[in-house]
């Protein structure tokens, strides 16, 4: 005789029942699982006394109603199973395959077990719903309410910006005062510069200012591809490929090389155009301390160790040259050495790095002295050194050309206004020309670090060859917003009372970077060693005054 | 809905069956010879898979030719295409100094503010003079001048809105508006075919995305009743809040959006409405205030209003329009608005000058006659191709008109001939297009004379005829040769 449990859960019990061998084959003609009603309301042992019994004639009509029920639902299941195993009993004829009795009640389990694993295997189990009735829906659209489309405007963000009445060189007019701009990001001092003004007037004398198409139609123009081969002659790269806007660039170039399945190890302290490029590539992404390598190679480790599959897929560190979060500037050096190790390759955005760092200006591989071959993917803004806009990924022949069909931002976008590209092939050869470019910015920031040296409350979080000199609290007051708080009131002090505009790293509730709120200053190569004292003194001063009750 | 004939169904499948099956034998080949040569990935995975460029490799190179054209001149009506060999079977190619004059019937230039003009550019290298091209700043930062102060008050007043904010790129300004707008558990309902910048914009913003049949209302509104009843999945929660989003104009359809249908539906359901007018603004309506103008909705009943400059003003860039609560609050979480460089101010200036002469605050009736002239070449051209037998798609007074193709061998057939007869046409394939669906696109501009209207349709009138690509045609007996029968 076998047990068998039920798997059918009936109302609020699961009942155990039995299939029986014996009792079927002494011949009852409709065979019954036992009284299933009788088991369960039967009185307890007498032992129990009165008391339970009183107990269970009181709950028992309520209970027969409900076994009732139960077993209406029981006998058809079981009876409808004994047609079965009987139906299939016949044909076997009690069979023995491999020493197994194959008879009804085999085929009959064997079918079950194969309904279980093909229920199993569902997707997900639905119970049969009632769809609504176009009344119900009528009523739920109506009563649904939805949030406002932005929520309640609180006093935060209110924020104004200054408004530029010229130029924004190391110089610029505010409300009919000059000031001095550490907010533009005008590293080598071309904002303004009159041979660019010249490339830019012949060009939009010749183009006009927009190019009225994407790439693809008869929006390439000539000095498009100039400028394209001018960027990848200057890094001794094969080809290189032109964006309309620089924070696009890093976010279409990740997609168009990660998809869903690849594997990214990224710095967490990367700007939010990578954060966007990596969300939207659906990769898998991993994060690293900031600028820790240590950490980077322990993710390292961990992903190829853990994971054997992570070899099939493709790999990549992607990192910025300086960071706009923090100014720090990323070993290089190391990089290589571990993504050759563990066969990653590498993305890597010289947004704030291309035409600063290097002898000559080449970005982040020639100061690490690394060949540029090495970095398989590089971006860069060209709103920064080069003093125009839009932004260029360069790479390997591969990389370019795939981009021209599957970077988003590249093919669905217009392409850059030509005489932006022009400004940037100009730009170029300037700084080519000009080495002394890179020398005075260089000078520069060291004079700027010097002054800095006795801050009250403040220190400078960035590395001494970062064009961005960053600035932050050296006790955080608790939170990113009440340190914003506190270097704006500085930064607005400094503008007022010294006429030197200076910017803190506003931050979008979008970015997801967790790296303290600081003072960013875009050191220029035209500012003036007074210029530079200026602002230092001036911070020194304020900072002095206002970290009074916080030191 | 399109219909594609039988026949061209058949033989277009049959085409890239053929184009599949030779792709595949030559990557086979050429597998056999990398087995051969060591191999160079050294443990990393190929950095463009297979399949994901086989398209690229094996049917976009052999017609490379027709795409990415250099220009060396101002994307005008007549413009300089530079000529291009290729010594490797078109892998390839490259520049030569030849040019040659082509009529352009390819570019967004509908104003025709894209070459140099009168009134815009000398305001504009004034700008340049005076701001630079750029301000290397992000614009809550240092990259706000007086000229994007006025631009923004000056796209506020013409499209009718309280407020504005502008963006360096109309590309970012989709993907990034609409992250900061909608997140997780709120609901995206967006047309099938909404430019790729709304879909990366939605995808970025982690809210779920639903898709409603193109430019069809009434199945919006079955899509809103649905979500609305049933809430967000799994946690059957109610959506906290839906945005529609449409466009203006279809760029790759012609088609004007149904916009009163589906304000109407959107109202009905509480839905917040999106609508991207980067093809519509300055191009269609009475003043050039876009399809609102045109089809009689008031702007207070959408509730995002997008658009770009890249096309009618000539310049580059997007903005944003609604209410000064909404701008407020965009100027404080937009991404764009705090990392991205500001827009360059020459461009700025552009804008600023080309809406003036619209609005005919230049003190010349110019702007009003580009206007009648876009509209009267956009609906003299669809008529005449449509006459012609040509199957164009679109709606009238859009300067957009895209005749289909299908067959893939008469992509470069028609782009390559109609280049030959110097008219530089669009032809548009998959991925922007379905596969069965190529066609080519025909833009106008205000800046066409009759007489490049009248070359135009002469010389793809010629060329339509030596491709096939007349559908419908005039003589009845030719439609039954191709074959009655319409396929879905
Ligand atoms: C990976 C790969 N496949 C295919 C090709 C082209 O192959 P074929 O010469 O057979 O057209 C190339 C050409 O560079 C290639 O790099
Ligand atoms: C509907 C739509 N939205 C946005 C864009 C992107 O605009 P931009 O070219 O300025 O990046 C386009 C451009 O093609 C478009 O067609």
């Amino acid at each position: 005789m076998r047990r068998h449990e039920t798997w059918f859960p009936l109302g609020p019990w699961r009942v155990p029942y039995n299939f029986s061998h014996d009792r079927k084959k002494t011949g009852e003609n409709s065979p019954r699982l036992r009284d299933l009603s009788n088991s369960v309301t039967s009185t307890p042992s007498s032992a129990t006394g009165e008391f339970r019994l009183a107990i269970f004639r009181t709950t028992r009509s309520l209970q027969t109603v409900l076994d009732l029920m139960a077993s209406a639902v029981m006998n058809m299941t079981s009876s409808a199973l004994d047609w079965l195993v009987v139906a299939f009993d016949a044909p076997f004829a009690r069979a023995v395959v491999f020493g197994v009795h194959v008879d009804g009640h085999f085929v009959v389990e064997v079918l079950l077990v194969a309904v279980i694993l093909f229920q199993l295997f569902q997707k997900s189990y639905k119970p049969p719903k009632r769809p609504l009735t176009e009344k119900e829906i009528d009523e739920l659209c109506e009563e649904w309410v939805p949030e406002p489309l932005i929520p309640p405007l609180t006093k935060g963000m209110d924020y104004e910006p200054p408004v530029l009445e010229s130029a924004a060189g190391p110089h610029t007019m505010l409300n009919g005062k000059e000031v001095v701009n550490f907010a533009s990001a005008n590293y080598l001092g071309l904002v303004g510069h009159e041979k660019l003004i010249e490339s830019c007037t012949s060009a939009l004398e010749k183009y006009g200012v927009g190019s009225c198409g994407p790439r693809g139609f008869y929006g390439t123009i000539d000095s498009h591809l100039d400028c394209e081969a001018r960027i990848a002659k200057f890094l001794g790269t094969p080809d290189s490929i032109l964006y309309s806007y620089g924070i696009s660039t890093i976010f279409s170039a990740i997609p168009a090389f990660c998809k869903k399945g690849d594997l990214i190890i990224a710095d967490e302290g990367v700007h939010w155009g990578v954060q966007n490029g990596l969300h939207l590539s659906r990769s898998t992404v991993l994060y690293f301390k900031h600028n820790d390598m240590e950490s980077l190679q322990n993710t390292l480790e961990k992903v190829t160790r853990q994971n054997q599959r992570a070899k099939k897929v493709r790999r990549y560190i992607v990192v910025e040259a300086v960071y706009q979060n923090s100014g720090q500037i990323a070993p290089l050096d190391v990089i290589i050495k571990l993504k050759e190790k563990y066969r990653f390759r590498v993305v890597l955005d010289e947004s704030n790095s291309f035409g600063v760092l290097g002898n000559s200006g080449r970005g982040l591989c020639e100061y690490y002295g690394v060949p540029v071959e090495k970095i398989d993917i590089i971006t860069a803004a060209m709103g920064h050194a080069l003093a125009t806009d839009g932004g260029f990924c360069t790479g390997s022949i591969r990389v370019v050309d795939h981009q021209r069909l599957s970077s988003s931002g590249y093919v669905f976008s217009a392409s850059l206004p030509p005489y932006l590209a022009s400004a940037a092939i100009t730009a170029i050869d300037m700084l080519e020309e000009n080495p002394n470019l890179l020398s005075k910015l260089k000078e520069n920031l060291a004079i700027l670090w010097k002054g800095f040296s006795d801050v009250p409350g403040l220190s400078i979080a960035s590395n001494p060859h970062s064009p961005i000199v960053f600035v932050h609290l050296k006790k955080s007051t608790g939170s990113f917003e009440s340190d914003l708080k506190l270097l704006e009131e500085i930064t607005s002090r400094v503008l007022k009372e010294d006429s030197v505009l200076l910017v803190t790293s506003k931050k979008s509730f979008l970015d997801k970077c967790r790296l303290p709120a600081g003072i960013r200053m875009f050191v220029s190569a035209a500012h003036s060693e007074s210029d530079l004292l200026k602002a230092s003194e001036a911070l020194k001063r304020v900072a002095a005054s206002v970290m009074s009750d916080f030191i | 809905m399109i219909n594609i004939p039988y026949l061209t169904a058949l033989t277009t499948l049959f085409s890239y069956g053929l184009l599949f099956a030779f792709g595949q034998l030559r990557d086979l080949f050429r597998k056999f010879l990398e087995w051969f040569s060591s191999n160079k990935l050294q443990g990393y995975a190929p950095i463009c898979l297979g399949l994901e460029d086989f398209y690229t490799r094996r049917l976009y190179l052999r017609i490379q030719d027709c795409f990415g054209r250099p220009i060396a001149s101002a994307p005008d009506a007549w413009i300089d295409v530079v000529e291009r060999y290729s010594n490797d079977y078109n892998k390839t190619l490259k520049r030569t100094t030849n040019t040659t004059r082509c009529l352009n019937l390819g570019s967004y230039n509908y104003l025709g503010f894209a070459a140099a003009d009168e009134y815009c550019t000398p305001r504009v290298i004034e700008s340049l003079n005076k701001f630079s091209p750029s301000t290397c700043s992000a614009r809550v930062d240092g990259g706000t001048t007086v000229l994007h102060e006025e631009l923004e008050d000056l796209v506020a007043r013409f499209v009718g809105k309280p407020a504005a904010v502008v963006f360096g790129m109309g590309y970012v300004t989709n993907s990034a508006i609409l992250p900061a707008l909608i997140g997780k558990g709120a609901l995206i309902v967006s047309d099938s075919l909404n430019h790729n910048s709304i879909v990366n914009g939605a995808r970025g913003s982690g809210a779920t995305v639903r898709v409603f049949q193109h430019n069809t209302p009434s199945h919006l509104e079955e899509v809103l009743r649905e979500q609305i009843a049933t809430g967000q999945p799994r946690t059957r929660r109610p959506w906290k809040k839906i945005i529609v989003v449409v466009e203006g104009i279809y760029s790759m359809e012609g088609e004007l959006c149904k916009l009163p249908e589906i304000i109407a539906v959107c109202k009905k359901y509480k839905a917040y409405t999106y609508l991207d007018e980067a093809h519509s603004i300055g191009a269609v309506g009475k003043t050039g205030r876009g399809v609102c103008e045109l089809l009689g909705v008031d702007p207070a009943d959408v509730d995002i209003m997008m658009g770009t400059f890249t096309k009618s003003f000539g310049s580059c860039g997007g903005y944003i329009a609604g209410s000064k609560e909404l701008v407020k609050y965009l100027k404080y979480a937009c991404p764009a608005h705090l990392y991205a460089t500001s827009m360059s101010p020459p461009a700025v200036q552009q804008v600023i000058s080309a809406i003036k002469v619209i609005l005919g605050e230049d003190g010349s009736n110019r702007g009003a006659q580009k206007l009648a002239r876009i509209r009267e070449n956009s609906n003299f051209f669809r008529s005449e191709l449509q006459k012609m037998g040509f199957e164009v798609l679109g709606d009238n007074d859009s300067p957009v008109m895209p005749i289909m193709l299908y067959n893939p061998a008469k992509i470069p057939a028609f782009s390559r001939e109609c280049l030959n007869q110097k008219v530089a046409v669009v032809t548009v394939a998959f991925p922007a297009t379905p596969l069965l669906l190529a066609r080519a696109r025909i833009c106008i501009s205000a800046s066409h004379t009759k007489e490049d209207l009248i070359k135009g349709l002469e010389v793809i009138s010629k060329v339509g005829e030596l491709v096939g690509i007349k559908y419908f045609p005039v003589e009845p007996e030719k439609q039954q040769l191709e074959g009655r029968e319409k396929l879905e």
